[in-house]
């Protein structure tokens, strides 16, 4: 009956492995990569943040990724004056709303909201990110294989070039962007990577505080535990003695025997 | 200069307050001369647990609400004020992160624990007489966490948040005549807004837990005064000594409440492990469609609660039959209701002569699993579209539809099973397994 009662409460399991439909390639994982969150970041700022903002997500944030208050400074602070502002947007929200349909969504957490059963929130914008083609038939002239109809063109078209979707369904790359594939799929790559880093900034630290919080616990258990047996030890004798005063029965008898008239 | 006798002072001090106060004579009765069987096993660590996650949710709760805007305006971003607070915390507040967290994942521990807290009082009878209010108090704190959580999850403002809030509310205008101005009277307005929001917060951080607090004293008030069960199901109060202390019994302090401190350690290794390495649960504790601020003009494909209210999500989603020519929805809230109120009957539903699954027969164990396994589907199928199928091709809909009957009937023939049930004699003493 046991294996048969296991069988069932696991029916379930398997049964959830069944049924993804949309398919997302798998984003690397460049979460500890700094030259590639920090290259990332400089392709967030030069192509995303003119539309999009990050709220959210300070400038002077960016030291988590390595980099100094100077170099963002220098490099990376087009949309605020001080490097303690946020990643807010100059364009006006009415006026991107009349261009795109929709004001463009802001960003800090996209990596995260963009999870799903089919796949990470990463793989997702990964997968989104490099399928862009050719559409005629959309107003900006691009349509998306994850997202379709999307209100967003093609913004990186340059670096990657133009798709168009054959009949088979699959993207074919007709015009070539500065960048080959693979260099254009590694800096999507250190993107994501940035957007994923933007969505939990304190991801990292939050594991590695983890691993030091649990060895803690781990040493607390061992003496929490010598004090419940060293306690229980004692308590077993007088238990003993209880019911031995009780039973008026010898040691060797069990302290549960029920007795006839007790 | 003459020497202070400190034991001397402290038993003064004590005295004078217990003049005053009925200190040690609570302490006594609460704690170190409170008897409390000695075979409790590991499905009695989680009242004590459920308490812990009481007092984090509490504390947390306090710290999150000194940086929480309860504010459904648009901030000069775009986004509204209530959700960038959220991500303010998560940011820009010290430690705000592991705050939030630990309230996050306190809500899904609070109700994992409280499930388990009530699956022991179903495996050894502890809703029997004579602990009946001890079971009415506890099914009063479970609906009120069901509200505290319902209230609580719109704060953040989240898209799930709206809509999970919006779905619900509009629950209540199914009810005949009054339906449509009492929905209207709870949202504060015609569609879930900022009234709801601040009024949300009212409830969240004020109301419930005010009431939450006062169940939980009764509650254990009147395990106290009764003594707690224990898995052989059996009242150690029978056998006592010359003293009149249960010879089974045990001091709770010292005894179990280092046992407990073992349990408590144990527990928070798990909660860390979910709050330091997978706060989100894998969507089942921070659903993914929750990091996109509420949008009342985008509703998401697929709505769906978080996993502890999945199985009575099933049973609403279950009827479609509208009975009387009463809305469907109707039915719909009325058997979700009664999923969660049957619960109550169950001291006067189960007649069966022993309280512990340990003597009872091979019917209650059967259908006490086949429920439990039941219980689980209705949960999983909960977080689904109505549409799922599993494996690809055997639709959940029928099966949540015969589960959900079978869940109602379980309770309603207990009477009939329980006492027909083939049950093995109880012992005299708890035994020690």
């Amino acid at each position: 009956m046991k294996k048969f009662l296991t069988a069932i409460l696991f029916a379930p399991v398997l049964a959830f492995a069944a049924g993804a439909t949309l398919h997302l390639d798998s984003a690397p994982d460049k979460a500890t990569d700094m030259a590639a969150l920090q290259n990332g970041a400089k392709i967030f700022v030069n192509y995303c943040l003119n539309c999009h903002s990050a709220s959210y997500m300070r400038y002077n944030r960016l030291k988590d990724i390595g980099l100094s208050d100077a170099q963002i400074k220098d490099n990376l602070l087009f949309t605020a004056d001080k490097v303690g502002e946020p990643m807010k947007l100059a364009m006006q929200r009415a006026e991107a709303k009349a261009w795109f349909g929709a004001a463009p969504p802001d960003l800090s957490v996209i990596a995260r909201a963009r999870a799903s059963e089919h796949g990470s929130g990463a793989d997702w914008l990964y997968t989104y990110l490099r399928t862009f083609y050719r559409d005629e038939n959309r107003p900006t002239g691009w349509n998306n294989v994850v997202f379709e109809n999307v209100g967003m063109p093609h913004v990186l078209w340059e670096l990657q070039g133009e798709q168009v979707m054959g009949a088979d369904h699959k993207l074919q790359l007709v015009k070539p962007g500065k960048m080959k594939p693979q260099e254009f799929d590694a800096a999507i790559g250190d993107l994501v990577a940035y957007l994923k880093y933007m969505g939990e900034p304190v991801a990292e630290f939050r594991k590695k505080l983890g691993v030091i919080v649990l060895i803690f616990l781990a040493v607390l258990f061992v003496f929490a535990y010598a004090l419940k047996r060293e306690y229980w030890k004692d308590i077993h004798k007088l238990l003993f003695l209880y019911v031995n005063a009780y039973y008026g029965a010898s040691r060797n008898e069990r302290a549960t025997r029920p007795q006839s008239g007790a | 200069m003459s020497k202070v006798n400190v034991n001397a002072l402290l038993q003064g001090t004590l005295n004078w307050v217990d003049e005053r106060f009925p200190l040690t004579s609570n302490w006594k009765a609460h704690l170190s001369e409170y008897y409390a069987p000695k075979n409790f096993n590991f499905w009695y660590f989680f009242g004590s647990l459920a308490m812990l996650v009481l007092v984090i949710q509490i504390v947390t709760g306090i710290f999150l609400t000194m940086h929480v805007k309860p504010d459904a305006a648009l901030n000069a971003s775009g986004v509204p004020v209530a959700f960038a607070s959220v991500e303010y915390i998560m940011r820009d507040v010290s430690w705000g992160w592991l705050i939030r967290y630990m309230h996050s994942t306190g809500a899904s521990a609070f109700f994992l624990v409280v499930y388990l807290h009530m699956f022991r009082g179903l495996l050894y009878g502890s809703y029997r007489k004579p602990r009946e209010l001890i079971w009415l108090f506890g099914i009063g704190i479970f609906l009120c966490l069901m509200g505290e959580a319902f209230f609580g999850y719109l704060l953040p403002w989240g898209q799930m948040s709206f809509w999970g809030a919006q779905v619900i509310v509009n629950l209540f205008s199914a009810i005949p005549v009054s339906g449509p101005d009492l929905s209207i009277w709870l949202r504060g307005d015609n569609v879930v807004g900022d009234a709801t929001l601040n009024r949300f917060f009212a409830f969240h951080v004020i109301a419930m837990p005010l009431v939450l607090l006062g169940l939980v004293g009764a509650h254990i008030i009147a395990l106290h005064e009764v003594g707690s069960n224990n898995p052989d199901g059996v009242e150690i109060k029978k056998k006592k000594d010359a003293n009149g202390i249960p010879l089974d019994g045990i001091p709770f302090h010292p005894y179990y409440t280092v046992k407990d401190i073992v349990g408590v350690v144990v527990f928070l290794m798990v909660f860390s492990i979910v709050v330091f390495f997978m706060p989100e649960g894998g969507g089942y504790f921070l659903e993914y469609n929750n990091f996109f601020p509420a949008d009342p003009l985008q509703t998401p494909p697929h709505i769906a609660p978080v996993w502890y209210f999945t199985p009575y999500y099933s049973l609403l989603r279950v009827v479609t039959y509208p009975l009387f020519g009463i809305y469907v929805k109707f039915w719909g809230v009325v058997a979700m209701g009664a999923g969660t109120l049957i619960f109550a009957f169950l001291p006067w539903l189960d007649r069966s002569p022993v309280k512990s699954i340990r003597y009872r027969g091979p019917m209650t164990k059967w259908l006490l699993s086949i429920w439990i396994v039941g219980f689980f589907i209705l949960g999983f199928l909960g977080t689904k579209d109505p549409a799922y199928k599993f494996f690809g091709f055997i639709p959940g809909a029928p099966i949540a539809q015969l589960l959900s009957v079978y869940y109602f009937l379980f309770f309603l023939t207990m009477p009939i099973w329980s006492s027909l049930d083939r049950c093995k004699p109880e012992p005299d003493r708890v035994t020690m397994k």
